[in-house]
């Protein structure tokens, strides 16, 4: 049984998603990994390392849903699997590709039960589905954060296919969000800041704290909303989803749409003034108090502690 | 120029929804049900381009059960011109969904047509991506400013690494994150008014689409639980656990 994983990059960087998606999908057959880009070179290597990695597909092009979903539909008949991660590249082109192939595809899976069965969560994480896919081909994405990288150490072969299919779409300029944090859906610690921090320049209390500890940077969406900080910071039910193994929540209540995005968080810790928020409640260990006493005390502690 | 959204119904975003406990689904029955909030900011949008000079006429189309009207009479009290209920107690699967708006759309023939990016219930983001494969329409998903300039729109669109902003030709499928815009709440005068706005009623069965589902839902259940932790008293003993728990990562 073939699989067909689609690469996420950025910058020419492999995304740290994609290892995640091989191993993910690894136990379903050898995977064939396709990178589209205009220079794939440096990816294509990258991918080419990791275990269970059959071969390495490049092709040039952009990863506009409509030109992506023609050079996979082509793609897709030699595969029984075609796998994306759940990240805004495979939410774009996945179920196009779906539609186009008149199949339903199975997204945000968790959890990879059998060769057709596979768990979503459903209601902002507040539902499990159980699914059972009996079509002849099964279009999926997966949530990265659900699953442990693949190990390196292989060297899969690479190989050019024709790629380069025109879009309707046009790229006409790039917002980015400069940053040297970890990525954030897959960071092994993150630390996330709610409307608590009250501005921008309150809301580097949280980056100082993630830079001490090496973390990703998150924010709820009202902190977003409010332009604490950048719409690619969000987690929650429509923003990252994230599974740390721990998770520093800064005077955040825990609204549903929040609980969902962080479920899969190993360790919770919140700090907030107020004892009675459900992320305070369902935290492995809460500090009650007002963050901008804690959090400056709180580095310098990790300062000595942490060198 | 002519604005197509469709909409779904769903239980309210602010329920605390409840897992039946055989296993068959979620409890909907009792439950207050309103308008997908993302469906929202798609009808806020059309109105607002409406507003703007670039739309004549909004229809809105839902899918559901009969009650569905409830959620398109809010779409017509903010100022959507006419509805389109398809009729049916099935649940249907984003693909089916897909397929009768794809034929709503042959009908129809808009030139925008703006959707929800996710539905609360079954968090898919799958409709409008799929309705813009069976309708070879270019897309611009996950939106949080439109612009139309020409036959083109300029859409910012809230991706992985930021924000970035595409051109599409018209006709095409936009679907709406929620910095796009702030929905408008009806007033009582236009709720009365929405009444007398045309809704025709249509059966899904009377598009020939195929409906049945291609995936079996095996059982829903409720996530795994936390167990509830500890309150700690001063940041030294916080900043003690943080340590320790990075020391074990670091061992890993």
């Amino acid at each position: 049984m073939s699989v067909l994983v689609l690469a996420d990059h950025d910058l020419g960087v492999l995304s740290p998603a994609t290892a995640r998606i091989i191993a993910g999908v690894s136990a379903l057959g050898p995977v064939d990994v396709l990178v589209v880009a205009d220079d794939a070179t440096a990816i294509a290597q990258s991918v080419s390392t990791l275990a269970g990695v059959a071969k390495v597909l490049t092709a040039k092009g952009n990863v506009l849903a409509d030109s992506l979903e023609v050079l996979l539909s082509g793609l897709a008949v030699r595969y029984h699997y075609v796998a994306a991660s759940a990240g805004s590249v495979g939410k774009d082109v996945i179920p196009r590709l779906a539609a186009k192939l008149d199949l339903m595809p199975v997204t945000d899976v968790v959890a990879i039960l059998g060769p057709n069965r596979f768990e979503r969560p459903i209601y902002a994480g507040n539902a499990v589905q159980t699914v059972t896919d009996n079509q002849a081909r099964h279009i999926l994405t997966l949530r990265a954060s659900a699953f442990r990288p693949a190990a390196t150490g292989n060297a899969a072969p690479i190989e050019a296919i024709d790629g380069a299919v025109a879009s309707a779409a046009r790229l006409i300029a790039e917002h980015r969000t400069e940053s040297d944090t970890p990525d954030l859906a897959t960071a092994q610690i993150v630390v996330g800041g709610g409307v608590a921090l009250g501005s921008a320049e309150n809301f580097q209390l949280i980056e100082n704290l993630a830079k001490k500890l090496g973390a990703a940077v998150g924010a709820t969406r009202a902190a977003v909303d409010a332009g604490y900080a950048p719409n690619d910071w969000q987690i929650g039910q429509t923003g990252k989803i994230i599974a740390p193994d721990l998770y520093i929540a800064i005077g955040i209540s825990g609204a549903l749409q929040h609980l969902a995005g962080i479920q899969g968080a190993k360790k919770i810790i919140a700090i907030n003034t107020d004892a009675e928020a459900p992320l305070v409640k369902l935290a492995d260990v809460a500090l009650i108090g007002d963050l901008f006493e804690i959090i400056p005390q709180l580095i310098s502690e990790l300062n000595q502690r942490i060198p | 120029m002519k604005i197509l959204v469709a909409i779904k119904r769903v239980v309210d975003h602010n329920v605390r929804i409840r897992v039946r406990p055989d296993g068959s689904g979620v409890e909907t029955t009792g439950v207050r049900m309103s308008m997908n909030p993302f469906c929202k900011h798609a009808v806020e949008a059309a109105v607002q381009l409406s507003e703007a000079g670039h739309g004549d006429e909004i229809v809105i189309v839902s899918i559901g059960p009969k009650v569905a009207n409830d959620v398109i009479l809010t779409a017509l009290a903010m100022g959507a011109h006419r509805g389109i209920l398809i009729e049916t107690d099935a649940a249907l699967e984003t693909l089916a969904i897909a397929k009768l708006l794809a034929k709503v759309v042959a009908e129809e023939n808009p030139d925008i047509v703006l959707l929800g990016k996710q539905a609360v219930d079954d968090d898919s983001n799958h409709v409008g991506q799929m309705l813009a494969a069976l309708t070879s329409r270019p897309q611009a998903t996950f939106a949080s400013e439109i612009k139309v300039t020409g036959q083109s729109l300029e859409v910012t669109r809230e991706v992985d690494t930021g924000r970035e902003t595409i051109s599409v030709p018209l006709p095409a499928i936009v679907t709406a994150d929620l910095r796009l815009n702030t929905p408008r709440n009806a007033a009582l005068p236009m709720v009365m008014k929405a009444r007398s706005k045309p809704l025709a009623v249509r059966t899904g069965a009377e598009f020939g689409v195929d409906l049945v589902p291609r995936l079996t839902v095996e059982k829903i259940s409720p996530p795994a639980e936390r167990v509830a932790g500890k309150t700690v008293g001063s940041v030294s003993e916080l900043a003690a656990y943080i340590a320790s728990e990075v020391s074990q990562m670091e061992a890993l």
